[in-house]
Order: structure tokens, then sequence, then C-alpha cells
């Protein structure tokens, strides 16, 4: 069987300045082709301003079995919240 | 080791219980996965084979308004499509290996895509009714336990909510118009109406995938319910186009809150199913053709994109 | 006056209705679902591009003409397009060398509407360029890619330029009424964008290993109005609704 286009995955920052935000994938022959598909698949609504393509093998994820001891310990640390923090009513500006 | 899988299918179906998703590289039950992948490619041949019904039309459409809305709409299809198959391939198959399920014929896909589209109005219908049962579902596995096929239908319904408006339109502009036009959107409600109403599969007593889809959230609610809700939401619809639904055991229950309706013609769902249907053929043929065609251009530049990686690889060094 | 740009406007609409078209037969049908969907966006910009046109152009006639009107009741010899946007999809080699031939010659011609004395035109061509500029560079590199990818598309990519060539020099050839439009600022000058045109096709061509044919002669007729044989199977299906149903709201 002939070679399928490899899979890229497909990120985009829409107009209100927030950060690249996976949307999904598709498959291209190259990064310049991942980046027209991104943009002909992805943008059809005026979705973006801004593409990232990359090619789904370079992904490196975390394991879902290590869930615990990557995620856990963090709960705990409430200080790092600002509501933590016990203040009077009426200090204003903080 | 038993024990072992049995902790994990107990500690799986809990994260589903607790309405949290399942992601592609978390546990699943092997069972899960293999239904997973016949399901959403399933979703994905349907919105690939549904291309041409309407696609039929697209060099046909009455105005320019018409022609660029349709087109949209069907290329939305293609993109639904290609969705979804990205979802199936977060469960470890290709898309390749999908397609040629559906091309050797191994692969089901939509029914209601193996009836021909005959007049412009059954574009109307397509979008009004097809779409609108469509979207019972879709709106339904928004809320489904596989992560990647959540977030597909997601997108997908927040896409297709122009299609039924799009199609309801053309109906409503038929039924507004002339006597001609008026007959055409009769007869284009009259061929859909049925088969429509099969979109959502057997009766529950017949059904055999049912209480697995439930445990898994695949399914929510249950293939009748679906079904009722769609005749609830459609009959009104077509009280204001002024056309008439083929169905005389149709009417209002004050009882149940809902509209009772006739028996459905299973003999023929059944056959449309198993590839007797007016348009199997046709359809599979072109999706093969298509294909096929293409096979020197994927292969074309798959060879071009090596050779400049060669390219650059020599340059660099 | 006002039929002259009239006539003008159906000179570059049509081309992009007919290409659009041509594109839009293939939805559906296309190599990869990622293909289909890009073809498609082309397909929508041209009829995008072709209501503005007609829009314009209606707005002109002393009947108050709508764009359907336009685009779906004349005659096969009362539409302008060019040769090249009526030839068929053959395969895939010649959806995209159809594409750039027609992509390279649009961007020029573009760029030359946005400069227009008429103020609509000129803003259609400067919304329609960014579409064009992508149309081009789309075809560009498929034309590279299929001309340097393996050598079954390298040789379906030369029949297709061997066949389609002959075609472009429609493009540039100079009708009355576009000398006209010319003379008064309206329109482009088409004979002077020849260099252009056909250095940038050469040069693509042979970063695609491709060469283009030997050829003094070109086909041409499109524009006066005398077409090839396709035009009237394209019409049959473009048209056959408002023919069949005259005088209907769809």
């Amino acid at each position: 069987m002939k070679k399928e286009w490899p899979i890229w995955e497909v990120f985009i920052r829409s107009k209100n300045g927030l950060e690249h935000r996976h949307v999904g994938s598709l498959h291209a022959a190259d990064s310049k082709m991942a980046l027209e598909n991104a943009r002909d698949v992805y943008t059809r609504r005026s979705e973006g301003i801004s593409i990232w393509v990359v090619e789904s093998k370079h992904i490196t994820a975390s394991n879902p079995e290590k869930s615990g001891e990557l995620f856990e310990p963090a709960k705990d640390k409430v200080y790092r919240h600002p509501t933590f923090y016990n203040l009077p009513d009426e200090l204003k500006h903080m | 080791m038993k024990d072992s899988t049995e902790n994990l299918e107990i500690e799986f179906q809990h994260k589903i219980d607790q309405g949290y998703n399942i992601e592609p590289k978390d546990w699943m039950p092997e069972k899960y996965r293999k239904t997973h992948i016949r399901q959403i490619s399933q979703h994905a041949h349907s919105e690939i084979v549904g291309m041409l019904p309407e696609g039929n039309w697209i060099t046909r459409a009455p105005t320019l308004r018409r022609k660029v809305a349709l087109l949209a709409k069907v290329q939305d299809e293609a993109g639904h499509g290609l969705y979804l198959y990205s979802a199936t391939e977060t469960l470890g198959i290709s898309r390749d290996e999908l397609i040629e399920q559906l091309h050797a014929g191994k692969a089901k896909y939509s029914s209601i895509f193996n009836y021909p589209t005959l007049t412009w109005a059954d574009i109307g219908a397509i979008g009004w009714l097809v779409d609108g049962a469509a979207i019972i579902n879709q709106v339904m596995l928004t809320r489904t336990s596989y992560g990647p096929y959540a977030r597909a239908m997601v997108r997908i319904c927040k896409e297709e909510s122009f299609h039924q408006r799009q199609g309801y339109e053309i109906m409503l502009t038929l039924c507004n118009g002339t006597e001609v036009q008026k007959q055409m959107a009769q007869d284009a409600l009259s061929r859909w109406w049925w088969p429509s109403l099969m979109m959502f599969g057997p009766t529950d007593a017949e059904s055999t995938h049912t209480e697995l889809s439930m445990k898994w959230k695949i399914k929510r609610k249950s293939n009748d319910e679906l079904r009722q809700q769609f005749i609830d939401n459609t009959v009104p619809q077509a009280g204001i186009l002024g056309i008439t639904i083929p169905d005389k055991d149709l009417k209002w229950n004050e009882k149940t809150g809902h509209y009772d309706f006739g028996e459905i013609d299973w003999e023929e769902f059944w056959n449309v199913v198993k590839g007797n249907g007016p348009c199997n053929k046709q359809r599979l043929d072109a999706r093969r053709s298509a294909y096929e065609k293409g096979a020197w251009v994927r292969e074309a530049a798959s060879q071009y994109a090596e050779k400049q990686r060669n390219k650059e690889f020599t340059e660099a060094n | 006056m006002q039929d002259k740009i009239y006539q003008y406007l159906l000179l570059t609409g049509d081309n992009a209705m007919i290409l659009g078209h041509r594109l839009s037969e293939l939805c559906g049908h296309g190599p990869s679902l990622e293909t289909d969907i890009a073809l498609t966006n082309i397909s929508l910009d041209l009829f995008g591009q072709t209501r503005n046109y007609f829009q314009l152009a209606g707005a002109l006639t002393t009947d108050n003409k709508s764009e359907d009107d336009i685009a779906f009741l004349r005659m096969a010899h009362d539409y302008r397009n060019v040769l090249l946007v009526e030839q068929p999809n053959k395969d895939f080699a010649h959806v995209i060398v159809r594409q750039f031939l027609f992509d390279s010659f649009h961007i020029l011609l573009l760029k030359e509407l946005t400069n227009s004395n008429d103020q609509q035109i000129a803003a259609i061509a400067q919304k329609s360029l960014k579409e064009v500029t992508y149309h081009l560079d789309f075809s560009s590199e498929w034309v590279k890619r299929l001309g340097a990818g393996t050598e079954e598309s390298h040789q379906k990519m030369q029949d297709a330029i061997d066949f389609l060539y002959p075609y472009s020099g429609e493009l540039l050839e100079e009708t009355p009424i576009e000398l006209e439009m010319k003379e008064m600022g309206i329109g482009a000058d088409l004979p002077a964008m020849k260099t252009n045109y056909y250095n940038h096709i050469h040069q693509v061509l042979e970063e695609a290993t491709l060469v283009p044919p030997e050829t003094s002669w070109f086909q041409s007729g499109g524009k006066k109005g005398i077409h090839s044989e396709h035009l009237g199977f394209i019409l049959a299906e473009l048209q056959y609704m408002q023919r069949a149903y005259p005088n209907m709201n769809w």
C-alpha cells in the first residue's frame, strides 16, 4: 500500500489575542501543504489570524497513568491563589 | 492478570459515570476502542458519501446565492468527514484503512444517502429533514464519553447550524412560489419523510447496540426517543410550509404530549442497509473513483515532500 | 458608455464564473479531503467575485438586471469568458495547470484594476486580489509538487501543459472593449502584462521541471463569444433551472 500523507496537528490563534489553541488535525505531504490545508479546513469562518502546524509524531505527550504524580501535587498548594489570603473587605485596589 | 484488567475496567466505567472524558492515551477496553472506531468512522463515511447527493445540484443551483450556500454546505461536510476521520485515527487506525473499509463495502454509512436527489426541492428537503434529524443525534454526541469524538461534534454542531436553516429557507421559498414550485416541495417531502425517520435506526426493541452505547454515553437517548423528538420538532414546521407529511396516522396525542405516527417500512430500511437502495452502488463507485483517480496525486506529493526534505538535509550538511 | 463598462465587467465576471463552475464540479471528487476543501474554497472565492461584478454590471443596465439574470439568462455567444476556463477537468493535472495559467494572469489583472478610475471596480479588485494571491500560491505549489513529484505525475503535468498552454494567449488578447477601457483608465493594459505573465509562468514551470510547448499559435474566441463545444454543456447545467422554470423566485 502507498504511504499515506502524515498527520499534522493544527493550532490557531483567534483575533482576540488568546494563545494558539489546538483545533484539530489533518493530513498533508509537507509543512507548506499542512499550513495551506489548515487555512482551508480550519479558518473557513474567520476563526483565526495565525496558524501553527506540527507533525503529530513530534509531539511528546504526558502519560495519563502518571497523572497522579504529575498533577495531584499542585492541588494542595492553595497559597498560589489569591483567595488564600485573608484581607479586610474595605481594602481596595488589590 | 485478569484481576488487574477487571480493576481497570471498573475504574474506566467509573470515570465515564463521573462524566470524565476518555482520551486517546487513556486505558480503554478493546471493545470500547472497536465500537468507537466503527461508530465514528461510520459517521465520517456518512459525511463524505453525503456530499454526493447534494453535490449533484451544485452545478444546477438556480441562483448564485443558492449556489454558494450549497457549495459551502457540501464543503462543510467534507470538513466534518475530515474531523471525524481524525477523531477515529486517534484510536490507532489510519484514514486509508478506514477508506478502504468503506470502498470494500465493509463499513456502513447513513442509508439516507442512497436515495436520489431528483429535483432542486430535494436540496431543501435534505437540509430541512436530513440535517434536522442529524443534528438531533449530533447535539447528543457533543457529550459523548470519547474526548476527540465529543470535540469534533462540538465543532460540527457549531458549523451545521446554518445547514438546516439553508434547507428550510429553500422549502419556504418554494412553498411561497408558484404552483409548480409548491408541488416540487411537496414531492420532495413525500419522498424524504420516511427515509428521514429511518435515520434514527431500528426501534429500541430491535436495536442491538443500544445498551452498551448508553453505558458508554455514545448514546444518551434511545433511537425511538430521538425519532419522536424529531417528529415533534418537524410537524409544526411542515405546517408553516403548508405541505403535507405523507403519514395518514400522524396526529397529536394529547395524553402523551407527542405526535403518534404510522408504521415505518422496515423492510425497505433493511434492504437499503444491505445495499439494495436506489443509489448504493452509484455512491460507492463515485467515492472509489475519486480515490483511485487521486492516487497518483497523493503519491506525487509524498515523493516531492521527501525529495525536498533530502535536499534540505543535503544543503544543511 | 455604461454599456461598455457592462461589457467589460462581463469579460472579468464570466471568467470567474465559468472557472468557479468547473471547480465546483469537483466538490466531493477531489484527490484528498483536504484538497477537495481547498478547491472548493477557490470556487467560492470566484463565485463571490462573479457576484460582485454582476451586481455592479446589473446596476448599469436600463432594465435593472439582477446578478442572476446576467449569470443565467444569456445565450452562449453572449458569454465572454476565455476558452481556457471552460476546458474540462480531465484529471487533476489539467485542473491545476488551468488554475495556474489563469491565476498567473488574474493576479496581474487585479493589481492593475486596483488603480482603475472606476472606484467600484477598484474596490472589487482590491478585495479579490487577496483571494487570488492565495490561489496563485496554491496552484504554483501544486505545479511544483506534481511536476517534480513522480514520473507519472510529471508526465501528466507535461501533457496538461502541452494541451492548455495554447489557451493562455487569449488572456492577454486585447478586444476593442478592453482597448477602450484601458484608454479611459478604467481597464487594465493587457498587452503590457505579457512579459511579466510569461516570465512568471516559465519560472515556475522550470522549478517544476516542466517545459512550455513550442508554439506560436494560440487558441482564442471566447472573449468574442465564439466558444468551444464545452460551454454549451456547462450552460445546460448552469441554466437548467432558470430555463426550465422561468420567472420564479428561488
